[in-house]
């Protein structure tokens, strides 16, 4: 079932565009990974998404009721705000202590729950954001470069923790992730975003588009190689095959 | 009971610290201490507005604040950085007021009543004003206390949740606005982003949830202005900083007793 579908998405940051006619989609229990350079727009693609910007051309189809689950990018919390783990999830809508530790266990940190949000470390923060982003069962989590901060193990850990949370919840997972062999070894689609879909497809076919190496280089593809190699006869995801690609995108606009 | 200006000024200063203290949590959490500096300091061009034009204190200051506050969130993230924008428009807005207030011959005897505020000077129809403002703010934050944490926190993810941000922040300039033009009466134009501040960084130490802090935030604001008046009257010191002082006094307290108890 389709869970959001843009057409024409275009977003300006004052003079600048920051998308530009952006024909997205994804679909129930997918997921799909956004890459792109700096200032490729990802970030702002996923706050449009979730309803953060509103100034916006083109449209946005959500299915009806969609509830999603969201973990931006960066989260400053100030020192002087005093905000248990617990409160924190409760914001805004309330729910039970139950829920909240299911919540929590589900990210292995039931024992967050009564620390101080600024006392946090880094991947304890992030576990916390994302305890929060699954609160109310979404059928759609949006990660916003979900491993900020995280040094590489920490990273490693908690895109196997994404991997669990998904699997247990069975929703859709949309992020914007840097780091290209977990986006191609665990997505069923990838999209190269360059202020416009530069291509989108799998990742074999977005890995070997012209325009991806020309914006991230080859090197990506012994990662992918690699995993091919290991993970070809147990993968279960659906693929799409066939990847259209902009003929006109030279990568570097 | 309220025929006594003291009685006034004691009630006057609980109900300005009531609304103040909640509200300077906020400008805490969000970092805008500057921004309370900028509107406050603004209000003395509100003064001197409301005189020339022989209009309300309270409106005058209220209209200037809000204006004063509209104007720095239209320059916000455009060209300078914040804090520096904020330090112009702050010293800026204080250097108008007192050019524009020149003019006016009366407000030149009675500046400093502006400056610094007198709480002494406290009558029936302020104390009404005082106690209405504070308990509009009062009311506008528990009202959108959910809402608002949520934006202090992060935009996007309070947008995500459903909560508009921008209102949010508009509802927050109100009742900064509100706060000024009441309190500029007791504390003066220098001294008010005072009691925002200080009885929210008295609170901090002691809190572990941003209610709790709202709460005892209200509660010091109110318990210095006692203090203060207090002081005032048996030292025979100026009002306005001897309430600012007592609320120090807070704040050394607070964090002595926070490191005591953590040992």
């Amino acid at each position: 079932m389709r869970l959001i579908t843009t057409n024409k998405l275009t977003v300006q940051h004052g003079r600048q565009t920051a998308l530009h006619s952006v024909d997205f989609h994804i679909d129930s229990k997918e997921i799909v990974t956004v890459v792109g350079p700096n200032g490729s727009g990802k970030s702002t693609l996923m706050r449009t998404l979730v309803g953060a910007i509103d100034d916006y051309a083109g449209s946005i189809e959500r299915k009806a009721r969609l509830s999603i689950g969201y973990v931006p990018q960066k989260l400053d919390i100030d020192r002087n705000l005093p905000l248990t783990v617990e409160r924190f999830l409760r914001l805004p809508h309330r729910y039970s202590r139950a829920e909240i530790d299911a919540s929590l266990a589900q990210v292995n940190g039931a024992d967050l729950r009564d620390k101080q949000m600024i006392a946090l470390s880094g991947g304890q923060f992030r576990r916390a954001l994302l305890a929060r982003a699954i609160l109310g069962r979404p059928e759609l989590l949006i990660l916003d470069e979900p491993t900020t901060g995280l040094d590489q193990s920490g990273s490693a850990n908690f895109y196997k923790l994404i991997e669990e949370v998904r699997h247990a919840m069975g929703c859709a997972v949309l992020m914007v992730s840097h780091e290209l062999h977990v986006v191609m070894a665990a997505s069923d689609r990838v999209i190269c975003l360059n202020g416009h879909v530069c291509c989108h497809g799998t990742p074999e076919v977005v890995a070997n588009a012209p325009q991806y190496q020309a914006l991230f280089g080859t090197g990506s593809m012994g990662a992918l190689a690699l995993y091919r190699h290991e993970h070809d006869h147990s993968h279960d995801h659906p693929h799409i095959h066939g990847a259209e690609c902009d003929a006109k995108c030279d990568g570097t606009s | 009971m309220f025929d006594d200006f003291l009685v006034r000024a004691i009630f006057a200063g609980i109900g300005a610290g009531l609304g103040a203290g909640p509200l300077g949590c906020f400008i805490v959490w969000r970092r805008m201490a500057y921004f309370g500096d900028a509107t406050a300091h603004a209000a003395i061009l509100g003064v001197a507005l409301s005189l020339g034009f022989g209009v309300s204190i309270f409106i005058g200051t209220l209209g200037v604040a809000i204006a004063m506050a509209m104007i720095l969130v239209r320059f916000e993230g455009r060209g300078l950085a914040m804090d520096t924008l904020l330090g112009v428009f702050a010293h800026g807005g204080l250097a108008v007021g007192l050019v524009v207030a020149s003019f006016n011959s009366d407000l030149r005897l009675d500046l400093s009543a502006y400056l610094f505020g007198d709480i002494l000077a406290v009558g029936r129809v302020d104390l009404l004003v005082i106690w209405g403002g504070s308990l509009l703010v009062i009311g506008l934050l528990c009202w959108r206390w959910n809402a608002l944490l949520m934006s202090t926190l992060n935009v996007d993810l309070a947008a995500s949740a459903g909560a508009r941000p921008r209102l949010e922040k508009q509802i927050l300039t109100l009742c900064l606005a509100v706060v000024v033009a009441v309190s500029i009466k007791i504390l003066g134009a220098l001294l008010i982003g005072a009691m925002l501040i200080i009885p929210a960084a008295a609170a901090r130490p002691m809190a572990r949830s941003p209610e709790v802090m709202a709460l005892l935030a209200a509660v010091i604001g109110a318990g210095a202005s006692l203090l203060g008046l207090y002081g005032a009257h048996q030292f025979d010191t100026p009002a306005g900083p001897s309430i600012v002082c007592a609320a120090l006094g807070f704040v050394v307290a607070s964090s002595v007793m926070a490191r005591i108890t953590r040992g």
